[in-house]
């Protein structure tokens, strides 16, 4: 069956329009993503160059900058996320409707950043809401913004129907708002972050791709400090640590493997 | 325009509010510029290589007692003329157990601000509040009461203003406990 995109293909050529429901729904969904007009920080000011007309991020359908959340498909996290806007964020979140997509943008909303150790920022919006695309970078080039779009919009391509969730009969998944407490954001009375070292494993991940991750440390016995922070590590010169990190050893970096394979898509 | 040195301003401080101004240690001027100064600190100039200990808390500003400062503030107005108070921030001094309160003055004809600092010690850190006759005030001093713990009576609202109200701590304090999200005292547990 893998041919028949390629007979598709060919009869689209000779003026015939053959499709699958699910190529045409996808279709529709990722020439249309329009994002939520919401800018924390300066990467805010990237996102309106991709916006505007030297970058023209209309190209990919995605120039409708909505200003409210019931009519916006994807929310571009872009900047800091102080702990005292995160519940603000996660409540624009929880009001769009599904299908909805998170760009985190740049490195302050991936991980916080350089104010990572700070009091007041939030060590990454993963922990509160579930996210598609991270853009590295501070701030990220509107180049970069196109690619994570174009990235996104791949990963729409691979969604199939029956897996999605919002074509299922579940309601949207309301995701918990932080609240404020004396030492920082808590869901339920415990802290949202509450281990000093580095790295964390996001407790959501994006809904397509089917699965939920833990949000626990997946190796506690392991030291979980950058090789520069920890005593234990034999350093090899000032800045460079012998051997290789554990996160690599174990493969635990938060990078979810995307294949888009529409010929086995098609088959199913 | 005006211009006021901080020399200036201590002399005019001593002669019409006598008693206002702290002992303070003076910075030692090097400056290349002023012949007289130059002469005299050649000798106790540090080697090539080589620095002075640095003192935190030596100053050439106007240093006064912090239950003056209201008194400071209406003749710095009144008399002097400076009447923007444009900010209000303070300064913590972890080793020598000090946080200081630093005043700036502009005249609204222009020319750089007039300093005017108050030092209180760290474990009780009372200053009396200006919004009595700057509403401007407000803001700075709630800020000033949310990162380093300063306490203004006479303010309307002393509540934080950047961290919630649920919050622990004085941020902005250099033993602030914290590093991300992990207190140091928890690890101790």
């Amino acid at each position: 069956m893998s041919d028949d995109r390629d007979i598709q293909l060919e009869a689209e050529k000779q003026g015939v329009f053959l499709t699958t429901m699910q190529r045409f729904y996808n279709w529709g969904r990722r020439s249309s993503v329009w994002p939520l007009s919401f800018g924390l920080a300066c990467c805010a000011i990237e996102m309106m160059a991709t916006g505007l007309a030297r970058f023209d991020l209309a190209r990919f359908g995605a120039e409708m900058f909505r200003a409210s959340p019931r009519q916006a498909d994807l929310m571009i996290v872009a900047g800091t996320v102080t702990k005292k806007m995160a519940p603000q964020v996660v409540r624009l979140y929880n009001q769009m409707p599904e299908p909805r997509y998170v760009i985190s943008m740049g490195a302050c909303a991936t991980s916080g950043g350089p104010f990572r150790d700070g009091y007041n920022v939030l060590r990454g919006i993963d922990l509160l809401i579930p996210v598609d695309v991270y853009i590295p970078g501070c701030p990220p080039r509107p180049e970069a913004l196109l690619h994570a779009l174009m990235t996104l919009q791949k990963q729409i391509d691979a969604q199939r129907l029956n897996r999605v969730r919002w074509y299922g009969k579940r309601e949207a998944k309301e995701y918990p708002v932080p609240a404020f407490g004396k030492h920082g954001l808590e869901i339920d009375g415990k802290l949202v972050d509450p281990v000093g070292g580095l790295p964390l494993i996001s407790p959501y991940t994006s809904p397509t791709q089917g699965e939920m991750r833990s949000g626990m440390i997946e190796h506690p016995e392991l030291v979980r400090y950058f090789p520069i922070m920890d005593e234990t590590v034999e350093l090899e010169s000032p800045q460079k640590a012998k051997g290789v990190a554990p996160e690599i050893v174990h493969n635990d970096l938060k990078r979810p493997v995307v294949e888009v394979d529409h010929a086995r898509d098609e088959q199913r | 325009m005006p211009g006021m040195s901080s020399a200036e301003l201590k002399g005019r401080l001593a002669d019409d509010l006598p008693g206002v101004l702290m002992p303070t240690r003076t910075r030692m001027q090097m400056s290349n510029g002023n012949e007289a100064s130059a002469g005299d600190g050649k000798a106790a100039r540090p080697k090539r290589g080589e620095h002075a200990p640095v003192d935190l808390l030596a100053t050439d500003d106007a240093v006064v007692y912090p239950e003056r400062i209201p008194d400071v503030a209406r003749y710095v107005r009144d008399v002097l003329g400076y009447e923007l108070l444009s900010n209000i921030t303070a300064v913590d001094y972890l080793a020598d157990g000090v946080i200081e309160m630093v005043y700036h003055f502009f005249h609204l004809d222009g020319g750089p601000a007039l300093v005017v600092k108050t030092r209180v010690p760290r474990d009780n850190p009372v200053v009396p509040s200006l919004t009595d006759e700057w509403p401007g005030a407000n803001l700075q001093e709630r800020e000033a009461f949310d990162l380093f713990g300063v306490v203004f009576p006479g303010h309307p609202n002393l509540t934080r203003i950047c961290m919630w109200d649920e919050f622990e701590g004085w941020p902005m304090r250099k033993d602030f406990p914290k590093q991300g999200d992990k207190y140091f005292s928890d690890s101790e547990e």
